[in-house]
């Protein structure tokens, strides 16, 4: 039996020819930028970064269109700034976490998990004293901003995708323009609304009520968003059936919708978990675990960052640093469980 | 392998079945109307329907008799679907809708105030044009659905599963992995579990919405196979474009046209004679491939 040897091949990607000339290419322009930058009065990383990109750029165009022809050319020079624009997006990213874990790692101990700041003054080591409290607080602050406005946030995207009554345009247009509130308005609302008439002391509580109007319209507009994609044709598909519309709404259009749903609330609690004018004003900041979110001040992250910062002294920075790297921490912790809670398969 | 096999198997009977069109439409079962035990059938009394101030559907008079089958044809456009949606309100879903008249479901109106349209939708079914699986729930979840969605009670769920999925047609292509989500199934096996799905809540009366018109030739022969066995138990009514289609499962053919202004029925006859004698010129045009 002869079976003739037929190799896979990749005729569409670039071949190693290529891919050497598209090296030269860069090498030449890295070479270049160099000696430009060391022969001109320009000094600097940025002035290496911006003239690499025009030398390869224009290297690239000139040899793509002796070589290849305009069209090439134009492609080359498409690419890259196409490339440019994606690297000027994540260069901050990459710079403030590789700056927060640099400087927060230096403040990172087991104590941090253990002990609250209640027995620690500013100036002492780093090794004393811990983030316990902040980390609860943030934690309690969150869980019952989630509580109060998930409900809300969906119901509200309900009414605008499932019962689209009279109400419709305005209600949109309000959660589109609260979505645009100041942190700190909310913060003031809560404060002249509910803590100096009623409360008069700091909790959690009015923390997470400032919180949730912040995130209910993150929420609502997310769930809108993700229910307007769900198909029209399985809601006439549960109606034609027999069900009645909210029966219809909630065993096929928010399941159908889970993951997105889980989106908006990601979403919702990005935009709250680092927010500070508020928790400034309402919570307290105490320095101690405060388990009852009802009664006393309550730390958290934020203000514990804040406060840090503030006390001016080198530990006291360095804490604050770490305090960052913690908060970045539990968030992506947060954002790992809820993908996974979304992405599960429904169980039988 | 055995699976392409069927395939190819399916197609070969399929373009036996389609040829000959007369031949295929005597082939057709005849069936006298009210001679099943199962209500009195659907009855469309000069039914009219709008959308917003855009008159779509003029005065349609029609009889379903119980326990056959009637196809709709015409171009599209004619308010074939519209029809069909009036009689189980689903017309009412669309914004600015309209309509006149009456649908009479054993002789009561439809549309008769303080009427429970749920309980219509049960009655009366409904196959979409697109494969509309519930995406969220495995392909037994799918199929009792219907039940969960309208709280009815049902004694034996795994007896009633197996009988629509049997009934529909898939049970031997499932019966393995009912776990499965539905969306996992090809197009035609989608599709039969949509029908599988509408049989779950007993329907008196299935309406059908162009159920082949995504699907290849095989899963369309299956699906005919279907709607002509569960005319045994029920009325069913099927929008088509398929004139061969409307030939191989009728037994009453009504022919709409929308010539201009609003969509009207302009003949309904048994399907042989739509298809060999009939009585309206725009009826042999059509059906004869003249226009549309």
């Amino acid at each position: 039996m002869t079976v003739s040897e037929v190799k896979p091949r990749k005729p569409w990607k670039a071949s190693p020819k290529d891919r050497s000339v598209d090296l030269a290419i860069f090498i030449a322009a890295a070479l270049l930028s160099f000696f430009f930058v060391d022969f001109t009065p320009m000094k600097g990383k940025l002035a290496y970064f911006a003239t690499f990109f025009v030398f390869y750029m224009l290297i690239g165009a000139i040899f793509k269109f002796v070589t290849r022809g305009s069209a090439s050319a134009v492609d080359i020079v498409v690419n890259t700034l196409v490339a440019l624009g994606a690297i000027i997006t994540v260069l901050p990213i990459g710079s403030i976490l590789i700056t927060v874990i640099v400087k927060g790692s230096k403040g990172l101990h087991l104590g941090l998990l253990t002990h609250d700041m209640s027995l620690a003054t500013p100036t002492d080591p780093i090794t004393n004293g811990g983030l316990l409290h902040a980390i609860t607080g943030t934690l309690t602050l969150v869980t019952l901003a989630l509580i109060m406005s998930v409900p809300i946030g969906i119901l509200t995207a309900l009414y605008l995708t499932e019962i689209k009554g009279i109400f419709t345009r305005p209600i949109r247009f309000l959660v589109q323009a609260m979505s645009g509130v100041p942190s700190i308005v909310a913060g003031l609302f809560i404060l002249s609304a509910v803590l100096y008439p009623i409360t008069k002391s700091y909790s959690g509580f009015m923390g997470s009520l400032a919180l949730t109007i912040l995130m209910i319209p993150t929420i609502a507009r997310t769930s809108e968003e993700v229910l307007l994609l769900i198909p029209n044709d399985l809601r006439e598909a549960g109606v034609a059936l027999g069900g009645t519309q909210w029966r219809t709404v909630a065993m096929i259009v928010l399941p159908a919708a889970r993951s997105g749903l889980v989106t908006a609330m990601i979403l919702g609690v990005a935009r709250i978990a680092g927010e500070t004018a508020p928790i400034l004003l309402l919570t307290g900041g105490a320095d101690t675990v405060n388990p009852n979110p009802f009664k006393g001040p309550i730390g958290s992250l934020p203000y514990y960052i804040w406060k840090s910062f503030a006390a001016g002294s080198t530990e006291s920075i360095t804490r604050a640093w770490t305090g960052l790297l913690v908060l970045l921490g539990i968030i992506l912790i947060l954002f790992t469980l809820a993908r996974i809670l979304g992405n599960r398969k429904v169980a039988r | 392998m055995t699976d392409s096999n069927e395939r190819e198997n399916e197609k070969m009977e399929t373009s036996v079945q389609s040829s000959g069109l007369a031949d295929v439409a005597h082939a057709a079962k005849r069936r006298e109307p009210g001679s099943m035990p199962m209500g009195r059938g659907l009855e469309a009394r000069g039914v009219h329907a709008w959308f917003g101030s855009n008159h779509v559907l003029s005065d349609i008079t029609l009889d379903f008799a119980a326990g056959t089958v009637t196809a709709l044809i015409g171009p599209s456009g004619c308010g074939k679907s519209t029809f069909i949606r009036t009689m189980n309100r689903m017309h009412e879903f669309i914004p600015g809708a309209a309509m006149a008249g009456e649908v009479l479901l054993d002789g009561r109106d439809v549309y008769a105030p303080g009427t429970d349209v749920t309980k219509i939708r049960l009655q009366i079914g409904m196959v979409f044009q697109k494969p509309n699986p519930f995406p969220s729930m495995t392909i037994g979840e799918n199929v009792l659905s219907g039940l969960k969605l309208a709280q009815l009670k049902v004694a034996n769920k795994e007896e009633l599963m197996e009988e629509c999925l049997v009934r529909a047609g898939l049970w031997n292509e499932v019966k393995d992995r009912l776990g499965a989500h539905g969306g996992s199934l090809s197009g035609g096996q989608q599709q039969r579990l949509c029908i599988a799905r509408s049989l779950a809540v007993r329907p008196q009366v299935l309406l059908m919405d162009e159920p082949c018109s995504a699907l290849d030739p095989g899963s369309t022969l299956r699906i005919e196979e279907t709607i002509r066995q569960l005319s045994d138990s029920m009325t069913i009514v099927i929008v088509t474009h398929n004139m061969q289609q409307a030939a191989r499962v009728s037994d009453y053919t009504a022919f709409f046209l929308a010539d201009g202004g609003p969509g009207a029925m302009i003949e309904c006859a048994p399907t042989s004679e739509i298809f060999s004698r009939p009585q309206d010129k725009r009826t042999e045009n059509y059906v004869t491939g003249r226009f549309g």
